[in-house]
């Protein structure tokens, strides 16, 4: 036994054994987010219960649980229909439960407020419309059919008001610049580009009232619907996003259903304050915030490296420079939001705004959190991280390599920038995968620069200049923040924060191995030798 | 010492006089007089940190890296100071090569290795590439083992081939004088005695400063050899009486083994 413990064996094993809790632990996070995530969108039978006082049940069940004390089950339901029953779930203990069945026509319908309804169909009023289909619900799918070019034309429509109302508001501001200028030497200009932005104006009228009249004419058509205590509601065909019949739909059918709504997901704006529809202007805005961060933190953290180990003296002065950077990392976070309220927004932002968009003030244009701020507080915190890894990877590189060029007479730059830069990149690249990460992650600081719970436009459109720096974005560590805590039906939206977090995994995975697969083939081709 | 200079029969290329040099506290060489013939081979020898690779770094002063390093006296290249703040030091590394101990191949083909000292220096046309190219890997006798793959990375060649790009990589510029730190102590016996052979035909062209640990490869290669301890120069003359009748005794005994 005393043998066993002097070869060392037991710390071979102590070291494997911690990277197996690691592994495990890092596959158990991963298996929890997939699981509670994954199986979010498939489309779960509507089941209707027959309780013993009478009353009836139909709902989706999402938990069951054993009374720990009398032993007996009982199912967590998301019965829906908040404007009928007030909330989405109730408990059921299984021995009030008379009967239970799955009803083939049970429908579940997705609409644009009040979350899904679950009923039953009874039929359509269409006015107008000559409908074929030979039961209700094929009415019902023939109808919105029928209808969607129009649905289509109207989203047309406000996409013409929106770029209207944007040209309408740059002749606004410049009018009221030519009003601060002077009002009566600028009379002229002022009463022509009036006269342009009354003209704008009035399209834009037009356009809302021909689309309001659109929205009309399909808000007439109805579905009429039962919930399954007996009550009626007509629900109109502009509030119905989708709807399924999840009890007679075949395995194939549900998959087609369950792509649908992860294409939703990754595509469409979030609806009912987020809890529901898609994630599109949150995922843009993460990747977009971090890109931008990439752009910002890169060449000045390795700059900044290369003056401190290429042409900074070592003194004193190197090494307090040094260990600032070092405890710069560990700075929390929301330190620098703070400083990036200070710095950037209020600092930097005002004075922008004072001298290039005075005719906004009071409303500011870069003195409020926008996308641009967010990038640099967050280029601010992963930047030493970027210096330190560009830093370890020059100085790893063998002296003579360094002597072989000087000795040939090239000068200290080239030398930097034809050997010892090509052959830092897998390092400082490694640098740029952890800062990209930690950027992806961060929510504290983002949330007093820049991000917002639903933001109305993406930063990038196709409006002059494309790049909106100025503006608010969304994020997907603050969407999960806002939809598991701050939301207004947090027991809803909790299947929501998962898929929010694979998406972000996701979004980081995808990153670092891009970023890794990158640095390996620059590897390959700059390692050095060894013989 | 003059008179060895005088028995091998050619003016002194480089010629150092007074020399001292201080690393910090340390002195690491100390008065060092020394003449070297154009187109010989000169061997440094002595004991580990008897201050000969410090010598050799001041030829292309490689000892500026070194920022506790203070040199005093003076070392002529042709007649002109080597040591004045003034010198052009890239144009005198372009005219005083080296070769390291530990083959230093860039990480990039072996073209690119090559004619690196030359696109550094501006030249960048291509016919006037390969023939450097070509010149330089054919005097480095290694054009036959490479010719078909000039664009392969050069980290992927033996140690021999790779200390021998090194050497093609110095003759591409066109140097005078070639200095040579311990180039054959990381390389087996048959790369050994290739290098050896390479340095017999390069004297024709370049004058060669080598520095040793190997008695019997300073006794092979060079024309005169200098014998350093604990960063003097205490003799230096004509190889063959270095090593068969040293005047003093420390040479001796460090030929003959006694000590080292």
């Amino acid at each position: 036994m005393k043998l066993f413990w002097k070869t060392g064996e037991p710390y071979v094993l102590a070291t494997g054994a911690a990277l197996a809790i690691i592994l495990v632990m890092s596959l158990t996070l991963v298996g929890v987010v997939m699981t509670n995530g994954l199986g979010y969108f498939w489309p779960k039978a509507l089941v209707k219960y027959e309780l013993k006082d009478g009353s009836t049940a139909l709902g989706q069940i999402t938990q069951q649980e054993k009374n720990p004390i009398s032993g007996i089950c009982r199912f967590q339901l998301k019965v829906a229909n908040r404007d009928v029953l007030g909330q989405d779930f109730r408990w059921i203990d299984e021995k009030e439960i008379s009967k239970s069945s799955q009803p083939a026509e049970a429908v579940l319908l997705e609409r644009r407020e009040h979350g899904n309804y679950f009923g039953f169909l009874q039929g359509v009023t269409a006015e107008g419309l000559s409908l074929t289909g030979a039961t209700p619900y094929d009415k019902l799918i023939e109808a919105r059919k029928l209808v969607s070019g129009k649905l289509d034309d109207t989203r047309k429509i406000k996409k013409q008001m929106s770029d209207l109302n944007n040209s309408a508001e740059g002749l606004r501001l410049k009018i009221q610049k030519l009003e601060y200028k002077g009002s009566e030497q600028n009379a002229a200009a002022i009463s022509e580009l009036t006269a342009v932005r009354e003209k704008k104006m009035s399209e834009f009228t037009r356009l809302n009232e021909q689309a309001t009249v659109t929205l009309a004419e399909i808000g007439k058509i109805t579905a009429q619907m039962t919930d399954v205590a007996g009550g009626n509601k007509d629900i109109s065909l502009t509030e119905i996003v989708a709807l399924q019949r999840p009890n007679s739909m075949s395995f194939f059918a549900k998959c087609g259903a369950y792509i649908e709504r992860v294409r939703e997901l990754l595509l469409d704006d979030p609806r009912e304050s987020n809890t529901e529809g898609g994630l599109f202007p949150a995922i843009f805005g993460t990747v977009m915030m971090v890109l931008l961060m990439s752009v910002f933190s890169l060449p000045f953290g390795v700059i900044a490296a290369i003056y401190l180990r290429e042409y900074a003296r070592d003194g004193l002065m190197t090494r307090m420079v040094r260990i600032a950077v070092n405890n710069l990392a560990g700075v929390p976070s929301i330190v620098y939001g703070v400083f990036g309220l200070g710095f950037f927004v209020y600092g930097i932002g005002g004075s922008l705004d004072s001298l290039f968009f005075p005719e906004r003030l009071p409303t500011p244009t870069f003195g409020t959190g926008g996308i641009l701020w967010s990038s640099l507080t967050l280029a601010l915190l992963t930047v030493p991280v970027v210096i330190v890894a560009t830093e370890e990877s020059l100085a790893s590189i063998p002296k003579g390599i360094r002597e072989g060029s000087l000795a040939l007479g090239a000068t200290k730059f080239q030398t930097l920038t034809k050997i010892l830069l090509p052959m830092a990149t897998p390092g400082i690249m490694t640098g740029l995968i952890l800062s990209m990460a930690r950027a992806a992650g961060e929510v504290a600081p983002l949330m007093i620069v820049g991000v917002v719970k639903l933001a109305p436009t993406l930063p990038f459109d196709m409006n002059f200049p494309f790049f909106h720096m100025d503006r608010k974005f969304m994020h997907l560590g603050f969407h999960i923040y806002d939809v598991g805590f701050q939301s207004p039906n947090v027991e809803a939206a909790k299947p929501m924060v998962f898929v929010t977090t694979m998406l972000l995994l996701a979004i980081v995975v995808l990153a670092s191995s891009t970023a890794i697969y990158l640095r390996n083939r620059m590897r390959s081709k700059y390692t050095t030798s060894t013989f | 010492m003059s008179q060895a200079i005088e028995k091998s029969g050619s003016e002194p290329i480089l010629s150092v006089s007074d020399l001292n040099l201080h690393y910090g506290s340390s002195h690491a060489l100390k008065n060092v007089n020394l003449d070297m013939g154009r187109n010989q081979v000169t061997a440094f020898i002595g004991p580990s940190g008897c201050g000969k690779s410090t010598l050799l770094r001041c030829f292309n002063r490689m000892n500026d890296l070194v920022e506790s390093a203070r040199i005093e006296g003076s070392i002529r290249f042709d007649g002109a100071e080597i040591n004045e703040p003034s010198t052009d030091v890239i144009s005198l590394r372009r005219r005083i090569g080296m070769v390291f101990q530990q083959s230093n191949p860039f990480p990039k083909s072996i073209y690119e290795n090559i004619v690196y000292g030359l696109r550094i220096s501006g030249v960048n046309d291509k016919a006037t590439l390969d023939e450097a190219v070509e010149r330089s890997l054919k005097s480095a006798a290694i054009w036959n083992e490479v010719k078909d793959r000039l664009n392969d990375s050069a980290l992927g060649l033996s140690g021999g081939q790779a200390q021998r790009i090194c050497i093609a990589r110095a003759i591409a510029v066109n140097p005078e004088i070639i200095l040579m730190d311990e180039p054959c102590s990381a390389l087996d016996p048959i790369s050994t005695l290739k290098i050896e052979e390479l340095i017999e035909e390069l004297k024709s062209k370049y004058t060669i400063v080598i520095v040793t640990h190997n008695m019997q490869q300073a006794a092979r290669v060079s024309d005169v050899t200098a014998f350093f301890y604990l960063g003097e120069l205490i003799e230096a003359g004509v190889t063959r009486k270095i090593f068969t009748n040293p005047e003093k005794k420390q040479t001796e005994d460090y030929i003959t083994g006694r000590f080292g």
